[in-house]
């Protein structure tokens, strides 16, 4: 086996996200996996790595997952990298393939989220005696969240939003009410979401307020899902079935950042400078630029972070994202469509499987598969994921070139 | 830091929310373990400078003025914590700080980013040996 450097996913699936009250998280991963798997028309005797996400579980669900679907003593990589989770897997799998360890890999993401709650932040401990004593690492007499600013998700991200505003002006709480309204809009083609109801800008601005400028449905939904993919070197894939080869879908870049230092990403996580390196470094590598996307999936885990990733992901000018959305780019209609899937506010953010599920998406409509919501014609995605601490995942797809009629 | 007596009368019975919260020499301030070499500020250790890899630092007073640079009005937090309130990222003079916007009213009407606002402080109660915890926020000095 030689080191690859064409990848292709060639079999993926996402299960239906929403409360699933009666499956486990090995029920949930394995469910993708053998889907991934009948897609990609393979099963796990040709698989040569296994990567696996979930957060929230106890650890260990890769060997869990192997198990359920079928253990051929292959190396397992369980992974945890926030909500860049899933898309950690999938480039796990991707490196393997490159580096020569095998032509074959398969990347799972799993969660089981809902009535999960409030996320971030951290509770002071009680105890019995009432007495202050400095701990940790600031030497904290008691709780520092919602004292000392908040590290809530919601909070960080609204914050995120209005520091935008603060930057560049043009924004207020209704544009961000309207890129929510667009994406529950989105939401009622896909029959995967967990929530498909389109719903009103006084819906959504009237709707329980968690973090101002978001309120509940500007927030992405805590829900179950999975999702799992299928790689492939191209070599590898040369040798596989016409019909495999047309629907493979090539991975022209896949690229994982951390946020490099800045003065202010010591208090609030700096989203912006990380996901503009990948982006750079993702655009550069696929020989590709943000005007050829026909789709974009990216991380909408509250309405204030969609607007800002429109300006990191470089589809407008810098400082231009209240302009771009106001022009209508970002609909399913538009110049640039953003999260055609409904994105994490209605699809739902079930943490590991979203960083998958995006790649789904986009695959769905590379190979025109989409149905209702098809972009026609679809021939180049990018899918964006970015996890607080910071990890950004951004992989850009295009349609395979290969087993269509010369 | 290390807690050593004081001869500073004010702090007897006392103690800051946290570590980087100094009461006892004046007016309360923030302090900031800089960086000796590239200037960089942490508010809790670091083995090496984030930025330059530098391994000396420097406790620094910060700047107890400030401008709102991002802000948002909390109405969802966990149990005990009373809501809303202004969680915010205050800009004293080049070092962010994160702290509450306190002693105005929550609401996106009184609240902007660029707004100008000072240091001020509050009782987090007090414990069974009777000492008072003072917790720090930003109040409008407008």
């Amino acid at each position: 086996m030689s080191a690859s450097d064409e990848i292709f996913i060639l079999g993926i699936n996402m299960t239906k996200f929403g409360k699933h009250f009666d499956k486990d998280v090995v029920d949930l991963g394995a469910e993708a996996m053998m889907a991934a798997l009948g897609d990609g028309g393979v099963t796990m005797a040709d698989m040569g790595i296994l990567a696996a996400g979930n957060l929230m579980g106890s650890g260990g669900v890769g060997q869990q997952l192997q198990k359920q679907v079928g253990q051929t003593g292959i190396p397992v990589y369980n992974v945890s990298n926030a909500c860049a989770t899933g898309a950690t897997a999938l480039r796990t799998a991707i490196m393997a393939i490159k580096a020569g360890e095998c032509d074959m890999g398969i990347a799972v993401g799993v969660e089981k989220l809902a009535g999960a709650g409030l996320l971030g932040g951290s509770v002071a401990k009680q105890s019995d005696k009432h007495e202050w004593e400095p701990s940790g690492r600031l030497g904290a007499v008691t709780g520092v969240d919602g004292r000392i600013g908040s590290a809530t998700m919601p909070a960080l991200f609204a914050q995120i939003g209005v520091e935008y505003g603060h930057k560049y002006g043009g924004v207020d709480a209704e544009l961000f009410a309207r890129i929510s309204e667009k994406n529950h809009s989105h939401s009622t083609l896909n029959p995967l979401a967990a929530y498909t109801k389109a719903m009103s800008l006084e819906q959504i601005m009237g709707d329980m307020m968690i973090a101002y400028p978001n309120t509940r449905p500007m927030c992405s939904a805590n829900c179950d899902g999975a999702a799992a993919a299928v790689v492939v070197s191209g070599s590898k894939l040369r040798t596989m079935s016409l019909e495999q080869q047309r629907r493979a879908v090539k991975v022209s870049a896949s690229v994982l950042t951390s946020d490099p230092y800045e003065e202010a990403c010591q208090v609030l996580p700096n989203v912006n400078t990380l996901t503009r390196n990948a982006a750079i470094q993702a655009y550069e590598t696929a020989g590709v630029g943000p005007s050829d996307l026909d789709l974009v999936e990216l991380h909408d885990c509250f309405a204030t972070a969609e607007l800002v990733h429109y300006d990191n992901l470089m589809l407008c000018e810098e400082g231009g994202a209240a302009d771009f959305f106001n022009s209508g780019a970002p609909w399913r209609t538009g110049a640039t469509p953003v999260n055609v899937s409904g994105g994490l506010q209605s699809k739902g953010h079930p943490i590991s499987a979203t960083g998958i599920a995006n790649i789904w998406e986009v695959c769905h409509h590379l190979r025109g598969e989409a149905g209702d919501r098809q972009i026609d014609g679809a021939q180049v995605g990018l899918a964006h994921v970015i996890g607080l601490g910071s990890a950004c995942g951004v992989h850009v797809l295009e349609k395979s070139a290969l087993g269509s009629a010369a | 830091m290390s807690t050593t007596e004081t001869t500073h009368e004010p702090s007897a019975g006392r103690v800051p929310h946290v570590d980087y919260l100094v009461l006892d020499n004046g007016d309360p301030y923030l302090v900031a373990n800089e960086c000796t070499s590239c200037g960089a500020r942490f508010f809790d250790r670091r083995n090496a400078c984030a930025a330059c890899f530098a391994t000396e630092f420097r406790v620094v007073p910060i700047a107890t003025a400030g401008t709102v640079t991002a802000f948002t009005i909390v109405a969802f937090a966990a149990p005990g914590i009373p809501v809303p309130f202004v969680a915010a990222v205050v800009d004293c003079n080049g070092t962010s700080v994160k702290g509450n916007i306190i002693n105005v009213e929550p609401d996106p009407a009184n609240i902007s980013t660029g707004m100008t606002v000072r240091l001020a402080t509050f009782s987090l109660g007090i414990d069974d040996n009777g000492v008072e915890a003072i917790g720090y926020g930003f109040e409008p000095a407008g």
